[in-house]
Protein backbone atom coordinates (compact mmCIF):
# COMPACT_ATOMS: atom_id res chain seq x y z
CA UNK A 1 0.00 0.00 0.00
CA UNK A 2 1.11 3.53 -0.37
CA UNK A 3 2.62 5.32 2.28
CA UNK A 4 0.63 8.01 2.30
CA UNK A 5 -2.34 5.67 2.96
CA UNK A 6 -1.05 3.86 5.75
CA UNK A 7 -1.79 3.98 9.66
CA UNK A 8 0.45 5.21 12.32
CA UNK A 9 0.76 1.62 13.65
CA UNK A 10 1.89 0.14 10.47
CA UNK A 11 4.64 3.48 9.44
CA UNK A 12 5.95 2.63 12.82
CA UNK A 13 6.68 -1.13 12.42
CA UNK A 14 8.19 -0.44 9.00
CA UNK A 15 10.43 2.30 11.12
CA UNK A 16 11.40 0.38 13.47
CA UNK A 17 12.15 -2.71 11.53
CA UNK A 18 14.20 -0.24 9.28
CA UNK A 19 12.68 -0.83 5.88
CA UNK A 20 11.63 2.91 5.38
CA UNK A 21 13.16 6.15 6.72
CA UNK A 22 10.75 8.27 8.75
CA UNK A 23 12.22 10.94 6.13
CA UNK A 24 10.56 8.53 2.97
CA UNK A 25 7.18 9.03 5.15
CA UNK A 26 7.42 12.51 5.24
CA UNK A 27 8.26 13.21 1.33
CA UNK A 28 5.95 10.78 0.62
CA UNK A 29 2.78 12.36 3.10
CA UNK A 30 4.03 16.12 1.47
CA UNK A 31 4.03 14.75 -2.21
CA UNK A 32 0.75 13.38 -1.76
CA UNK A 33 -0.53 16.64 0.42
CA UNK A 34 0.74 18.88 -2.69
CA UNK A 35 -0.96 16.50 -5.17
CA UNK A 36 -4.48 16.36 -3.85
CA UNK A 37 -4.60 20.07 -2.25
CA UNK A 38 -5.78 21.84 -5.34
CA UNK A 39 -8.88 19.50 -5.83
CA UNK A 40 -9.84 18.83 -1.55
CA UNK A 41 -8.09 22.07 -0.03
CA UNK A 42 -8.14 20.84 3.39
CA UNK A 43 -5.45 22.92 4.40
CA UNK A 44 -4.98 26.65 5.89
CA UNK A 45 -1.34 26.08 6.42
CA UNK A 46 1.27 23.99 5.71
CA UNK A 47 4.37 23.56 7.62
CA UNK A 48 6.90 21.21 5.58
CA UNK A 49 9.68 22.25 7.62
CA UNK A 50 8.21 21.19 10.84
CA UNK A 51 7.12 17.48 9.56
CA UNK A 52 10.64 17.29 7.76
CA UNK A 53 12.88 18.32 10.97
CA UNK A 54 10.28 15.88 12.99
CA UNK A 55 11.18 13.27 10.46
CA UNK A 56 15.08 13.40 10.73
CA UNK A 57 14.59 13.14 14.64
CA UNK A 58 12.96 10.24 14.35
CA UNK A 59 15.24 8.86 11.82
CA UNK A 60 18.40 10.28 14.42
CA UNK A 61 17.22 8.18 16.66
CA UNK A 62 16.62 4.87 15.01
CA UNK A 63 19.97 5.13 13.67
CA UNK A 64 21.58 5.59 17.23
CA UNK A 65 19.57 2.64 18.12
CA UNK A 66 17.03 4.11 20.68
CA UNK A 67 13.65 3.03 20.81
CA UNK A 68 10.87 5.44 19.57
CA UNK A 69 7.39 6.29 20.92
CA UNK A 70 4.39 4.99 18.38
CA UNK A 71 3.53 7.95 17.05
CA UNK A 72 7.37 9.54 16.32
CA UNK A 73 8.28 10.88 12.82
CA UNK A 74 4.40 10.77 11.90
CA UNK A 75 2.95 12.96 9.61
CA UNK A 76 0.05 14.73 11.70
CA UNK A 77 -2.24 17.69 11.12
CA UNK A 78 -4.42 19.70 13.72
CA UNK A 79 -7.67 21.76 13.33
CA UNK A 80 -6.72 25.55 13.08
CA UNK A 81 -8.72 26.36 16.69
CA UNK A 82 -5.69 24.47 18.27
CA UNK A 83 -2.47 27.12 19.39
CA UNK A 84 0.66 26.52 17.36
CA UNK A 85 3.55 28.67 18.62
CA UNK A 86 4.61 30.93 15.56
CA UNK A 87 2.88 29.20 13.67
CA UNK A 88 -0.35 31.12 12.25
CA UNK A 89 -3.66 29.81 13.72
CA UNK A 90 -7.08 30.72 12.13
CA UNK A 91 -9.94 29.44 13.36
CA UNK A 92 -10.83 29.57 9.66
CA UNK A 93 -11.80 33.38 10.29
CA UNK A 94 -10.82 36.89 8.83
CA UNK A 95 -10.64 38.14 12.73
CA UNK A 96 -7.84 35.35 13.22
CA UNK A 97 -6.40 35.40 10.08
CA UNK A 98 -2.75 36.73 10.97
CA UNK A 99 -2.80 35.42 14.34
CA UNK A 100 0.53 34.04 15.47
CA UNK A 101 -0.20 32.32 19.08
CA UNK A 102 2.58 32.69 21.26
CA UNK A 103 2.08 29.26 23.08
CA UNK A 104 1.35 26.19 22.25
CA UNK A 105 -1.54 24.23 23.54
CA UNK A 106 -1.19 21.54 25.73
CA UNK A 107 -2.46 19.00 22.97
CA UNK A 108 0.49 20.22 20.71
CA UNK A 109 3.17 19.86 23.11
CA UNK A 110 2.12 16.30 24.16
CA UNK A 111 1.94 15.14 20.17
CA UNK A 112 5.88 17.01 20.05
CA UNK A 113 6.77 15.00 22.99
CA UNK A 114 6.16 12.17 20.86
CA UNK A 115 7.81 12.99 17.85
CA UNK A 116 5.48 13.25 15.54
CA UNK A 117 5.91 16.47 13.19
CA UNK A 118 2.74 18.74 12.29
CA UNK A 119 2.36 19.10 8.67
CA UNK A 120 -0.45 21.85 8.67
CA UNK A 121 -3.12 23.65 10.15
CA UNK A 122 -6.64 22.41 8.99
CA UNK A 123 -9.61 24.03 7.15
CA UNK A 124 -12.54 24.10 9.82
CA UNK A 125 -16.46 26.05 10.08
CA UNK A 126 -15.18 29.47 11.32
CA UNK A 127 -15.04 29.24 15.05
CA UNK A 128 -16.18 25.70 14.55
CA UNK A 129 -19.68 26.91 14.06
CA UNK A 130 -20.95 24.58 11.35
CA UNK A 131 -21.62 21.21 10.05
CA UNK A 132 -20.00 21.57 6.63
CA UNK A 133 -16.97 23.04 6.50
CA UNK A 134 -18.84 25.80 4.16
CA UNK A 135 -18.79 28.64 6.98
CA UNK A 136 -14.85 28.72 6.66
CA UNK A 137 -13.78 32.22 5.60
CA UNK A 138 -11.31 31.15 3.24
CA UNK A 139 -12.92 28.31 1.18
CA UNK A 140 -14.59 25.20 0.93
CA UNK A 141 -13.07 21.91 1.60
CA UNK A 142 -14.24 18.56 -0.65
CA UNK A 143 -15.13 15.46 0.64
CA UNK A 144 -12.71 13.04 -1.34
CA UNK A 145 -15.18 10.80 -1.57
CA UNK A 146 -17.15 12.54 -3.85
CA UNK A 147 -15.72 16.22 -4.76
CA UNK A 148 -19.17 18.00 -5.17
CA UNK A 149 -20.02 17.01 -1.70
CA UNK A 150 -18.85 18.29 2.08
CA UNK A 151 -16.62 16.96 4.37
CA UNK A 152 -19.07 17.96 7.06
CA UNK A 153 -17.95 19.67 9.90
CA UNK A 154 -16.86 21.61 11.60
CA UNK A 155 -13.64 19.73 11.71
CA UNK A 156 -14.16 19.01 7.80
CA UNK A 157 -10.45 19.67 6.43
CA UNK A 158 -9.31 17.25 9.32
CA UNK A 159 -11.23 14.39 8.42
CA UNK A 160 -10.55 15.44 4.22
CA UNK A 161 -6.63 15.08 5.52
CA UNK A 162 -6.47 12.12 7.17
CA UNK A 163 -8.96 10.11 4.51
CA UNK A 164 -7.39 11.82 0.96
CA UNK A 165 -3.95 10.68 2.61
CA UNK A 166 -2.45 13.98 3.23
CA UNK A 167 -1.51 13.48 6.84
CA UNK A 168 -1.23 10.02 8.87
CA UNK A 169 -4.11 11.69 11.69
CA UNK A 170 -4.98 14.71 12.94
CA UNK A 171 -6.70 16.60 15.66
CA UNK A 172 -10.39 17.52 15.48
CA UNK A 173 -12.78 19.39 18.20
CA UNK A 174 -16.36 18.75 18.80
CA UNK A 175 -18.55 20.55 20.61
CA UNK A 176 -21.42 19.40 18.90
CA UNK A 177 -20.42 16.44 16.87
CA UNK A 178 -17.73 18.27 15.04
CA UNK A 179 -15.57 15.60 15.02
CA UNK A 180 -17.87 12.62 14.91
CA UNK A 181 -20.32 13.90 11.68
CA UNK A 182 -17.55 14.63 9.75
CA UNK A 183 -15.63 11.47 10.03
CA UNK A 184 -18.62 9.27 9.13
CA UNK A 185 -18.87 11.96 5.75
CA UNK A 186 -15.33 11.45 5.01
CA UNK A 187 -15.07 7.09 6.33
CA UNK A 188 -12.60 7.81 8.74
CA UNK A 189 -12.06 7.13 12.31
CA UNK A 190 -13.57 10.25 15.33
CA UNK A 191 -13.56 10.23 18.84
CA UNK A 192 -15.19 13.00 21.20
CA UNK A 193 -13.66 11.63 24.19
CA UNK A 194 -15.47 12.12 27.53
CA UNK A 195 -15.20 16.03 28.67
CA UNK A 196 -12.18 17.13 31.34
CA UNK A 197 -9.97 13.83 29.67
CA UNK A 198 -8.00 15.85 27.32
CA UNK A 199 -6.79 19.45 27.94
CA UNK A 200 -8.38 22.55 26.36
CA UNK A 201 -5.47 24.80 26.67
CA UNK A 202 -4.71 26.91 23.98
CA UNK A 203 -7.99 24.87 21.82
CA UNK A 204 -9.74 28.39 20.79
CA UNK A 205 -12.80 28.16 22.92
CA UNK A 206 -16.40 28.05 21.41
CA UNK A 207 -18.73 26.69 24.47
CA UNK A 208 -16.31 26.16 27.38
CA UNK A 209 -18.72 23.17 28.70
CA UNK A 210 -18.84 21.55 25.48
CA UNK A 211 -15.80 21.43 23.69
CA UNK A 212 -13.69 18.71 23.58
CA UNK A 213 -10.52 17.79 21.61
CA UNK A 214 -10.08 13.93 19.63
CA UNK A 215 -8.26 11.96 17.44
CA UNK A 216 -8.86 11.70 13.75
CA UNK A 217 -7.60 8.52 12.32
CA UNK A 218 -7.76 5.68 10.06
CA UNK A 219 -8.75 2.97 12.40
CA UNK A 220 -8.84 2.05 15.91
CA UNK A 221 -5.52 1.46 16.95
CA UNK A 222 -4.15 4.57 15.65
CA UNK A 223 -7.16 6.20 17.67
CA UNK A 224 -6.16 4.36 20.92
CA UNK A 225 -2.61 5.47 20.14
CA UNK A 226 -3.04 9.07 19.85
CA UNK A 227 -5.64 8.83 22.73
CA UNK A 228 -2.74 7.60 24.86
CA UNK A 229 -0.71 10.52 23.52
CA UNK A 230 -3.24 13.39 24.26
CA UNK A 231 -5.33 12.02 27.45
CA UNK A 232 -4.68 13.13 31.22
CA UNK A 233 -4.63 15.97 33.70
CA UNK A 234 -3.83 19.44 32.89
CA UNK A 235 -2.78 22.01 35.41
CA UNK A 236 -2.99 24.28 32.70
CA UNK A 237 -7.20 23.70 32.55
CA UNK A 238 -9.21 23.97 35.24
CA UNK A 239 -12.04 21.72 33.93
CA UNK A 240 -9.59 18.96 32.90
CA UNK A 241 -10.54 15.73 35.23
CA UNK A 242 -8.01 14.82 37.73
CA UNK A 243 -8.48 11.11 36.08
CA UNK A 244 -5.46 8.38 35.46
CA UNK A 245 -6.00 7.51 31.81
CA UNK A 246 -5.39 3.61 31.52
CA UNK A 247 -2.97 2.14 28.26
CA UNK A 248 -5.81 2.72 25.20
CA UNK A 249 -3.79 0.09 23.46
CA UNK A 250 -4.69 -2.50 25.98
CA UNK A 251 -8.66 -2.72 25.18
CA UNK A 252 -7.41 -3.41 21.60
CA UNK A 253 -9.44 -6.87 21.74
CA UNK A 254 -11.19 -8.12 19.47
CA UNK A 255 -13.57 -9.69 21.85
CA UNK A 256 -17.29 -8.31 22.65
CA UNK A 257 -18.40 -11.39 23.64
CA UNK A 258 -21.32 -10.67 26.77
CA UNK A 259 -21.13 -6.80 25.81
CA UNK A 260 -24.31 -5.26 26.33
CA UNK A 261 -25.68 -2.51 23.70
CA UNK A 262 -28.74 -0.14 23.52
CA UNK A 263 -30.15 0.58 20.89
CA UNK A 264 -31.79 3.98 21.67
CA UNK A 265 -34.80 4.03 19.47
CA UNK A 266 -35.46 7.58 19.63
CA UNK A 267 -31.95 7.98 16.80
CA UNK A 268 -33.96 5.90 14.47
CA UNK A 269 -36.77 7.77 14.24
CA UNK A 270 -37.98 10.76 11.43
CA UNK A 271 -35.58 12.03 9.36
CA UNK A 272 -33.25 8.69 9.32
CA UNK A 273 -31.92 7.79 5.85
CA UNK A 274 -33.40 4.47 5.53
CA UNK A 275 -30.59 3.19 3.60
CA UNK A 276 -28.38 4.73 6.30
CA UNK A 277 -30.70 2.86 8.63
CA UNK A 278 -30.31 -0.51 6.79
CA UNK A 279 -26.34 0.20 6.78
CA UNK A 280 -26.10 0.90 10.45
CA UNK A 281 -28.46 -1.79 10.95
CA UNK A 282 -26.62 -4.31 9.88
CA UNK A 283 -23.41 -3.11 11.79
CA UNK A 284 -25.50 -3.77 14.84
CA UNK A 285 -26.06 -7.51 13.62
CA UNK A 286 -22.74 -8.18 12.73
CA UNK A 287 -22.00 -7.34 16.85
CA UNK A 288 -24.40 -9.17 17.78
CA UNK A 289 -23.17 -12.31 15.69
CA UNK A 290 -19.81 -11.32 17.66
CA UNK A 291 -21.46 -12.29 20.98
CA UNK A 292 -23.09 -8.44 21.73
CA UNK A 293 -26.20 -8.87 23.31
CA UNK A 294 -28.38 -6.28 21.71
CA UNK A 295 -31.29 -4.67 22.84
CA UNK A 296 -33.33 -1.45 22.33
CA UNK A 297 -33.66 1.38 24.85
CA UNK A 298 -35.21 4.89 25.20
CA UNK A 299 -33.74 7.92 25.83
CA UNK A 300 -36.95 9.88 26.40
CA UNK A 301 -35.60 13.61 25.97
CA UNK A 302 -33.54 13.20 22.98
CA UNK A 303 -35.25 15.37 21.05
CA UNK A 304 -34.98 18.52 23.60
CA UNK A 305 -31.44 18.13 23.08
CA UNK A 306 -30.87 19.91 19.75
CA UNK A 307 -33.25 22.88 21.30
CA UNK A 308 -31.34 22.81 24.68
CA UNK A 309 -27.78 22.86 22.54
CA UNK A 310 -28.48 25.79 20.20
CA UNK A 311 -29.01 27.86 23.75
CA UNK A 312 -25.94 26.58 25.65
CA UNK A 313 -23.79 26.42 23.05
CA UNK A 314 -24.63 30.35 21.51
CA UNK A 315 -25.07 31.66 24.79
CA UNK A 316 -21.22 30.29 25.93
CA UNK A 317 -20.00 31.42 22.68
CA UNK A 318 -21.22 34.79 22.61
CA UNK A 319 -19.56 35.42 26.20
CA UNK A 320 -15.93 33.64 24.79
CA UNK A 321 -16.08 35.66 21.57
CA UNK A 322 -16.67 38.99 23.15
CA UNK A 323 -12.34 38.77 23.52
CA UNK A 324 -12.58 39.95 19.90
CA UNK A 325 -12.40 43.12 20.29
CA UNK A 326 -9.64 44.68 18.07
CA UNK A 327 -7.32 45.43 20.82
CA UNK A 328 -5.22 42.91 22.02
CA UNK A 329 -4.74 40.40 18.55
CA UNK A 330 -6.80 39.86 15.64
CA UNK A 331 -8.64 41.83 13.49
CA UNK A 332 -9.35 45.48 13.76
CA UNK A 333 -10.99 47.83 11.02
CA UNK A 334 -9.33 51.04 10.04
CA UNK A 335 -9.48 54.72 10.57
CA UNK A 336 -12.42 54.47 13.43
CA UNK A 337 -12.81 57.55 15.37
CA UNK A 338 -13.71 56.49 18.39
CA UNK A 339 -13.71 53.16 20.56
CA UNK A 340 -17.30 51.81 20.38
CA UNK A 341 -17.71 52.08 16.67
CA UNK A 342 -14.22 50.50 16.54
CA UNK A 343 -15.54 47.38 18.20
CA UNK A 344 -18.68 47.22 16.35
CA UNK A 345 -17.12 47.45 13.00
CA UNK A 346 -14.27 45.26 13.67
CA UNK A 347 -16.86 42.61 14.99
CA UNK A 348 -19.12 42.77 11.93
CA UNK A 349 -16.06 42.67 9.44
CA UNK A 350 -14.25 40.24 11.24
CA UNK A 351 -17.05 37.55 12.06
CA UNK A 352 -19.04 35.48 9.32
CA UNK A 353 -22.63 35.18 9.06
CA UNK A 354 -22.83 31.74 11.24
CA UNK A 355 -20.89 33.20 14.18
CA UNK A 356 -22.87 36.51 14.02
CA UNK A 357 -26.20 34.62 13.57
CA UNK A 358 -24.81 32.87 17.08
CA UNK A 359 -23.76 35.49 18.74
CA UNK A 360 -27.05 37.29 18.15
CA UNK A 361 -29.41 33.60 19.44
CA UNK A 362 -26.59 33.96 22.69
CA UNK A 363 -26.85 37.10 23.60
CA UNK A 364 -30.63 37.08 22.84
CA UNK A 365 -31.22 34.22 25.34
CA UNK A 366 -28.87 35.92 28.00
CA UNK A 367 -30.29 39.09 28.02
CA UNK A 368 -32.65 40.39 30.72
CA UNK A 369 -35.95 39.35 30.52
CA UNK A 370 -34.89 36.25 28.02
CA UNK A 371 -32.77 34.21 30.89
CA UNK A 372 -34.94 31.81 32.71
CA UNK A 373 -37.11 31.47 29.70
CA UNK A 374 -34.14 30.40 27.40
CA UNK A 375 -31.07 29.82 29.07
CA UNK A 376 -31.89 28.38 32.88
CA UNK A 377 -34.49 26.07 30.87
CA UNK A 378 -31.93 25.02 28.36
CA UNK A 379 -29.38 23.87 31.74
CA UNK A 380 -32.43 21.74 33.25
CA UNK A 381 -33.11 20.22 30.36
CA UNK A 382 -29.81 19.28 30.15
CA UNK A 383 -30.27 17.59 33.20
CA UNK A 384 -32.70 15.63 32.08
CA UNK A 385 -30.70 14.32 28.88
CA UNK A 386 -27.97 13.39 31.25
CA UNK A 387 -30.41 11.45 33.57
CA UNK A 388 -31.67 9.46 29.87
CA UNK A 389 -27.84 8.41 29.41
CA UNK A 390 -27.14 7.48 33.31
CA UNK A 391 -30.46 5.10 33.22
CA UNK A 392 -29.39 3.46 30.22
CA UNK A 393 -26.08 2.78 31.26
CA UNK A 394 -27.45 1.31 34.29
CA UNK A 395 -28.43 -1.45 32.19
CA UNK A 396 -25.84 -1.33 28.93
CA UNK A 397 -22.21 -1.07 28.46
CA UNK A 398 -22.51 0.77 25.63
CA UNK A 399 -25.04 2.56 23.39
CA UNK A 400 -25.57 1.97 19.30
CA UNK A 401 -26.59 4.61 16.87
CA UNK A 402 -26.01 6.35 13.23
CA UNK A 403 -23.48 8.80 13.47
CA UNK A 404 -25.50 11.05 11.38
CA UNK A 405 -28.79 10.28 9.87
CA UNK A 406 -27.74 11.31 6.36
CA UNK A 407 -24.70 10.78 4.15
CA UNK A 408 -22.42 14.12 2.58
CA UNK A 409 -24.53 16.39 1.25
CA UNK A 410 -23.83 18.78 -2.02
CA UNK A 411 -22.82 21.92 -1.17
CA UNK A 412 -25.01 24.50 -0.88
CA UNK A 413 -27.64 22.08 -0.39
CA UNK A 414 -28.76 23.30 3.53
CA UNK A 415 -26.23 26.58 3.28
CA UNK A 416 -29.30 28.86 3.46
CA UNK A 417 -31.67 26.95 5.82
CA UNK A 418 -29.72 27.46 9.24
CA UNK A 419 -32.18 25.19 10.62
CA UNK A 420 -31.64 22.04 8.44
CA UNK A 421 -28.21 22.80 8.76
CA UNK A 422 -28.31 22.10 12.80
CA UNK A 423 -30.70 19.46 12.46
CA UNK A 424 -28.08 17.48 10.87
CA UNK A 425 -26.32 17.51 14.04
CA UNK A 426 -29.07 15.05 15.92
CA UNK A 427 -27.84 12.04 16.63
CA UNK A 428 -24.45 13.45 17.47
CA UNK A 429 -25.00 16.71 20.02
CA UNK A 430 -26.92 14.83 23.29
CA UNK A 431 -23.61 13.42 23.80
CA UNK A 432 -22.04 16.63 23.94
CA UNK A 433 -25.10 17.68 26.67
CA UNK A 434 -23.95 14.88 28.50
CA UNK A 435 -20.23 15.05 28.58
CA UNK A 436 -19.94 11.48 27.73
CA UNK A 437 -17.25 9.59 25.27
CA UNK A 438 -18.63 8.43 22.02
CA UNK A 439 -16.72 7.44 18.81
CA UNK A 440 -17.73 7.39 15.05
CA UNK A 441 -16.14 4.58 12.81
CA UNK A 442 -17.06 3.13 9.21
CA UNK A 443 -19.75 0.70 9.34
CA UNK A 444 -20.51 0.47 5.15
CA UNK A 445 -21.52 3.01 2.32
CA UNK A 446 -25.14 3.99 1.01
CA UNK A 447 -25.12 5.88 -2.37
CA UNK A 448 -21.25 5.30 -3.13
CA UNK A 449 -20.42 7.80 0.34
CA UNK A 450 -19.22 6.02 3.53
CA UNK A 451 -21.79 5.43 6.13
CA UNK A 452 -20.62 5.95 10.54
CA UNK A 453 -21.60 4.04 13.59
CA UNK A 454 -22.01 5.76 16.82
CA UNK A 455 -20.85 3.86 19.91
CA UNK A 456 -21.73 5.79 23.06
CA UNK A 457 -19.67 5.08 26.33
CA UNK A 458 -20.40 6.07 30.14
CA UNK A 459 -18.20 9.13 31.37
CA UNK A 460 -14.57 7.44 30.94
CA UNK A 461 -15.79 4.26 29.06
CA UNK A 462 -13.46 4.86 26.25
CA UNK A 463 -11.69 1.77 27.00
CA UNK A 464 -15.12 -0.31 26.09
CA UNK A 465 -15.86 2.21 23.83
CA UNK A 466 -12.44 1.37 21.84
CA UNK A 467 -12.76 -2.57 22.62
CA UNK A 468 -16.14 -2.84 20.98
CA UNK A 469 -15.23 -0.54 17.35
CA UNK A 470 -11.61 -2.43 17.45
CA UNK A 471 -13.52 -6.00 17.62
CA UNK A 472 -16.19 -4.29 14.99
CA UNK A 473 -13.12 -3.25 13.01
CA UNK A 474 -11.64 -6.75 13.10
CA UNK A 475 -14.73 -8.34 11.62
CA UNK A 476 -14.93 -5.89 8.45
CA UNK A 477 -13.32 -4.37 5.83
CA UNK A 478 -14.56 -0.62 5.79
CA UNK A 479 -11.41 0.79 7.84
CA UNK A 480 -9.63 -0.39 4.70
CA UNK A 481 -11.00 1.35 1.75
CA UNK A 482 -10.19 4.37 0.29
CA UNK A 483 -11.56 7.17 -1.72
CA UNK A 484 -10.54 7.15 -6.08
CA UNK A 485 -9.14 10.40 -5.80
CA UNK A 486 -7.64 10.88 -9.53
CA UNK A 487 -4.79 12.95 -9.24
CA UNK A 488 -1.54 13.27 -11.30
CA UNK A 489 1.00 12.31 -8.77
CA UNK B 1 -47.28 28.31 24.60
CA UNK B 2 -45.85 31.09 24.21
CA UNK B 3 -45.14 32.62 20.88
CA UNK B 4 -41.94 34.26 20.37
CA UNK B 5 -41.80 37.07 18.26
CA UNK B 6 -38.32 39.26 17.89
CA UNK B 7 -38.86 41.96 16.53
CA UNK B 8 -36.37 44.29 14.49
CA UNK B 9 -35.73 46.94 17.25
CA UNK B 10 -35.29 43.59 19.20
CA UNK B 11 -32.56 42.54 16.59
CA UNK B 12 -31.22 46.20 17.03
CA UNK B 13 -31.08 46.28 20.50
CA UNK B 14 -29.71 42.47 20.97
CA UNK B 15 -26.87 43.86 18.32
CA UNK B 16 -26.01 46.82 20.15
CA UNK B 17 -25.38 44.41 23.18
CA UNK B 18 -23.01 42.09 20.78
CA UNK B 19 -21.56 44.85 19.48
CA UNK B 20 -21.97 44.32 16.33
CA UNK B 21 -22.78 46.76 13.33
CA UNK B 22 -25.45 45.35 10.99
CA UNK B 23 -26.44 45.83 7.81
CA UNK B 24 -30.14 46.41 6.88
CA UNK B 25 -30.00 43.37 4.50
CA UNK B 26 -28.42 41.54 8.01
CA UNK B 27 -31.47 42.89 9.82
CA UNK B 28 -34.24 41.90 8.00
CA UNK B 29 -32.47 38.03 7.76
CA UNK B 30 -31.30 38.36 11.60
CA UNK B 31 -34.95 38.92 12.37
CA UNK B 32 -36.56 36.13 10.28
CA UNK B 33 -33.90 33.50 10.98
CA UNK B 34 -34.18 34.45 14.92
CA UNK B 35 -37.91 34.22 14.93
CA UNK B 36 -37.56 30.55 13.02
CA UNK B 37 -34.97 28.90 15.25
CA UNK B 38 -36.48 30.62 18.80
CA UNK B 39 -40.07 28.78 17.42
CA UNK B 40 -37.98 25.42 17.07
CA UNK B 41 -36.61 26.30 20.76
CA UNK B 42 -40.24 26.35 22.03
CA UNK B 43 -40.39 22.45 22.00
CA UNK B 44 -38.56 22.80 25.26
CA UNK B 45 -41.47 24.11 26.61
CA UNK B 46 -43.59 21.29 26.47
CA UNK B 47 -41.12 19.75 28.96
CA UNK B 48 -41.78 20.40 32.47
CA UNK B 49 -38.98 21.46 34.48
CA UNK B 50 -40.23 22.08 37.84
CA UNK B 51 -37.92 20.94 40.14
CA UNK B 52 -34.91 19.78 38.06
CA UNK B 53 -31.19 21.44 39.29
CA UNK B 54 -29.56 23.43 36.13
CA UNK B 55 -26.57 21.57 34.79
CA UNK B 56 -24.31 24.28 33.56
CA UNK B 57 -21.16 21.40 33.92
CA UNK B 58 -20.87 18.00 33.57
CA UNK B 59 -17.82 17.17 35.99
CA UNK B 60 -18.37 17.29 39.56
CA UNK B 61 -15.52 20.13 40.52
CA UNK B 62 -15.87 23.23 41.74
CA UNK B 63 -12.81 25.67 42.92
CA UNK B 64 -9.99 24.28 41.90
CA UNK B 65 -7.64 25.72 43.19
CA UNK B 66 -3.40 26.36 42.56
CA UNK B 67 -0.74 27.51 44.95
CA UNK B 68 -0.83 31.40 44.54
CA UNK B 69 2.96 31.43 43.51
CA UNK B 70 4.16 34.00 41.16
CA UNK B 71 5.61 32.30 37.69
CA UNK B 72 7.00 34.38 34.73
CA UNK B 73 4.11 35.56 32.68
CA UNK B 74 4.14 36.36 28.63
CA UNK B 75 7.10 38.62 28.16
CA UNK B 76 5.78 42.37 27.03
CA UNK B 77 7.03 42.35 23.85
CA UNK B 78 5.40 38.90 22.68
CA UNK B 79 2.15 39.96 24.00
CA UNK B 80 2.14 42.93 22.06
CA UNK B 81 3.36 41.27 18.73
CA UNK B 82 -0.38 40.56 17.82
CA UNK B 83 -1.82 43.84 18.17
CA UNK B 84 -3.46 45.68 15.56
CA UNK B 85 -1.26 48.78 16.79
CA UNK B 86 0.79 49.50 19.72
CA UNK B 87 3.35 52.75 20.91
CA UNK B 88 5.76 52.91 23.65
CA UNK B 89 4.63 49.17 24.67
CA UNK B 90 1.47 49.22 25.01
CA UNK B 91 -1.88 48.77 22.87
CA UNK B 92 -2.85 51.67 21.14
CA UNK B 93 -6.75 52.13 21.03
CA UNK B 94 -8.61 54.99 18.89
CA UNK B 95 -9.76 57.65 21.79
CA UNK B 96 -12.31 56.93 24.62
CA UNK B 97 -12.54 60.04 26.05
Amino acid sequence: MDLHYMTAHAIHKLLVAREVSAAEVAEAVLARLEAVEPVVRSFVTTTPELTRAAASRADEAIARGERITPLAGIPMALKDNMCTKGVRTTCSSRMLENFIPPYDATVVVRLAEQGSGLIGKLNMDEFAMGSSTENSRFFNTKNPWDLERVPGGSSGGAVAAVAAGQAVFALGSDTGGSIRQPASFCGVVGLKPTYGLVSRYGLVAFASSLDQIGPVTRDVTDCALVLNAIAGHDPMDSTSAGYQPPDYRECLVPDIKGLRIGIPREYFGQGLDPDVERVVREAIGLMEELGAVVDEVSLPHTEYALPAYYIVAPAEASSNLARYDGVGYGFRVEGATDVVSMYMKTRSEGFGQEVKRRIMLGTYALSSGYYDAYYLKALKVRTLIRGDFDQAFKKFDLLASPTSPTVSFKFGERADNPLAMYLSDLCTIPVNMAGIPAISIPCGFSQGLPVGLQLMGKPFGEETILRAAYAYEQATPWHRRRPSLEVQQ
Amino acid sequence: MALVTISKADVEHVALLARLELTEEEKERYTQQLNNILGYMEKMNALDTAGVEPTAHVLPMQNVFREDAARPGLPRELALHNAPQAQDGMYKVPRIV
